[in-house]
């Protein structure tokens, strides 16, 4: 069996802001559309279940969720609340555009969050990559590991 | 976060463990936004009902630790005092008198009528629907609220130009004790002004067409403000209900303007009020059509049901609805059920509309809808709303197929058991 595609790791350090203290490490699942709660996701499975949503059906449970931000209803906060009662939250968030939504939500599903990141992490980050967030320090640390 | 004395006193729990609670909470959430400081409120709109399975388990150790829970995001069981501020109860998941029609379990209905006993005497007011602007919450210009609910809000900013942002579960449940909620987004006057300038090609005039539009702004600005220039026809409380409603659903807006109609905004100039304009948008046919489309996720023309009033109708739309009805009877494999909020429901009631309605084999729902219930009549494959905001949820949320159409298109289909809506 050819082994030729030997793989190279990359590693990128982002700089941002905490909006939630703390650290974790995980699998990215990026997606460059917002999110509802309420009516978007499945707080019994971290599902994203919005009719029209390229995630629809991929589950954000342990994985660093990293996404534009939060749309929809005000229920937002509640249903990731949810997800954290459930043990189905995502690992930790990196979202690039603040909201009350948002930043109630990550709040209180308890979990490491940042923003305002010094480049944009829904280019940078691809679905995949190891990521570890330092949300006190504010870094996110991407290790990227794709065939050379 | 800077915090006044008083608010440091009850941070630091010299007023009780509930505002101790409350106020770490609403620090956590400002430091997350970014906040400098709270600005105070008088006026919370929230949801504190326990209306579902996954409230039963902490409902059964007592309503404190609900509210601590869910209204607080505190670990620690703290004793609920009375609420500070105006507050009220927003939407719930259960209809007090028609929980059987719902397919609700005894013992949830149980859940709801104990926790409004608690949250009831602790000052919460019972108005139990998405829009408190109809049942006698109207806050007046510049006033700052805390409320939840995405439709209520974009029209507490954008018509009656008091200042909300979305706020959630917790930081309702925070602000309703404390009378506080952060200085951030909606409250400060430069975040109110336009961002993006829709220019209506075609007249919008009709409940639907604002529907459209609404849906139309949500999916081009996202979260912006959008300023919509060139409606012929002044809308009413009815359209732009409705109108915010689709706005916030198929994106995050929370607030516009339209020159000459909302508060904040007697010109074009005033409504941007100096901010750079990030984009130009032009509605017309073709942007109505695909919207149309968008929002039609069913196939089958048959439907087993109709849902009207999202948000909660209003006496005028109760009035059109017993209109369209009178002297009829829906097809047998379909059921109608109307939305109304309980204090509308009294009105509807004296004026004969319930009674039409209902001899028609309509039903008459408040408290509730199916999206938020997420309960629709066994057995429901093929629904018809008149609600841009329920024909985007409802079939997510409960896996139906879904056609989005008029008032009347949505009666007609009640009356036949086919749907022949049109654009």
């Amino acid at each position: 069996m050819d082994i030729a595609a030997e793989t190279k790791t990359e590693t990128i350090v982002l700089k941002g802001r905490k909006v939630v203290g703390g650290r974790a490490e995980g699998e990215a699942l990026v997606t460059t559309e917002t999110i509802s709660g309420w009516g978007g996701i499945n707080e019994r499975t971290g599902a994203i279940i919005e009719r029209r949503h390229e995630l629809k059906g991929v589950s954000f449970a342990g994985k660093i969720l990293v996404f534009p931000g939060a749309k929809g209803s005000s229920g937002w906060s509640a249903y990731f609340h949810m997800t954290r009662l459930n043990g189905v939250q995502p690992a930790a968030m990196i979202f690039t555009r603040m909201t009350t939504k948002i930043a109630l939500g990550a709040v209180v599903t308890r979990v490491p969050a940042v923003t305002d990141l010094d480049q944009d992490p829904l280019s940078v980050i691809e679905t995949g990559d190891w990521v570890t967030v330092d949300a006190d320090a504010g870094t996110v640390t991407v290790i990227k590991t794709k065939p050379a | 976060m800077k915090l006044s004395d008083c608010e440091k006193a009850m941070y630091d729990g010299e007023h009780g463990r509930a505002k101790a609670r409350a106020m770490d909470l609403l620090v956590r959430y400002g430091e997350a936004l970014g906040a400098e400081r709270l600005v105070e409120t008088n006026n919370v709109a929230g949801a504190f009902n326990a209306s579902t399975p996954s409230v039963q388990p902490i409902a059964r150790k007592g309503m404190e630790h609900v509210y601590s829970e869910l209204n607080l995001d505190s670990d620690e069981v703290v004793e609920v005092p009375h609420m500070v501020a105006h507050t009220c109860q927003l939407i719930t998941g259960i209809d007090n008198d028609n929980w059987e029609l719902q397919g609700v379990d005894k013992s949830l209905l149980d859940m709801q009528r104990e926790n409004e006993k608690f949250l009831g005497r602790r000052g919460v007011n019972m108005f139990a629907t998405c829009t408190p602007y109809q049942v006698g919450n109207v806050p007046v210009k510049g006033e700052h609220c805390a409320w939840m609910e995405s439709s209520a809000v974009i029209y507490c900013n954008s018509v009656l130009g008091a200042r909300t942002n979305v706020e959630g579960k917790e930081s309702t449940g925070a602000a309703a004790l404390t009378g506080r909620i952060p200085y951030w987004g909606f409250h400060i006057t430069e975040n109110r002004r336009g961002t993006h300038l829709v220019e209506l090609d075609i007249e919008v005039d009709e409940m639907m067409d604002w529907g459209l539009l609404g849906y139309y702004l949500g999916e081009v600005v996202g979260e912006d403000i959008p300023v919509v220039n060139g409606a012929a026809r002044r809308p009413d409380l009815i359209k732009l209900k409705h109108f915010g409603a689709a706005a916030a659903s198929s994106g995050g807006v929370e607030m516009y303007h339209i020159p000459g109609i909302t508060p904040e905004a007697n010109s074009i100039e005033e409504a941007f009020g100096g901010r750079k304009v990030e984009g130009i948008f032009r509605y017309g046919v073709a942007e109505r059509r695909e919207t149309y489309e968008k929002l039609q996720s069913a196939t089958e023309k048959k439907v087993d049901f109709i849902m009207l009033g999202c948000p909660h109708n209003s006496i005028d739309q109760m009035s059109l609805v017993a209109h369209l009805l009178e002297g009829k009877r829906i097809h047998p494999d379909v059921a109608l059920w109307v939305h109304t909020p309980r204090a509308i429901k009294q009105v509807a009631e004296r004026n004969g509309y319930i009674d039409v309605i209902k001899e028609a084999g309509g039903v008459v729902m408040s408290d509730t809808c199916p999206a938020i219930s997420r309960r629709l009549p066994s057995g429901t494959r093929v629904i018809a709303t008149d609600s841009a905001k329920q024909a985007h949820y409802l079939p997510a949320i409960t896996g139906v197929q879904g056609w989005f159409g008029s008032v009347r298109d949505c009666v007609n289909a009640a009356l036949t058991g086919t749907w022949s809506g049109r654009a």
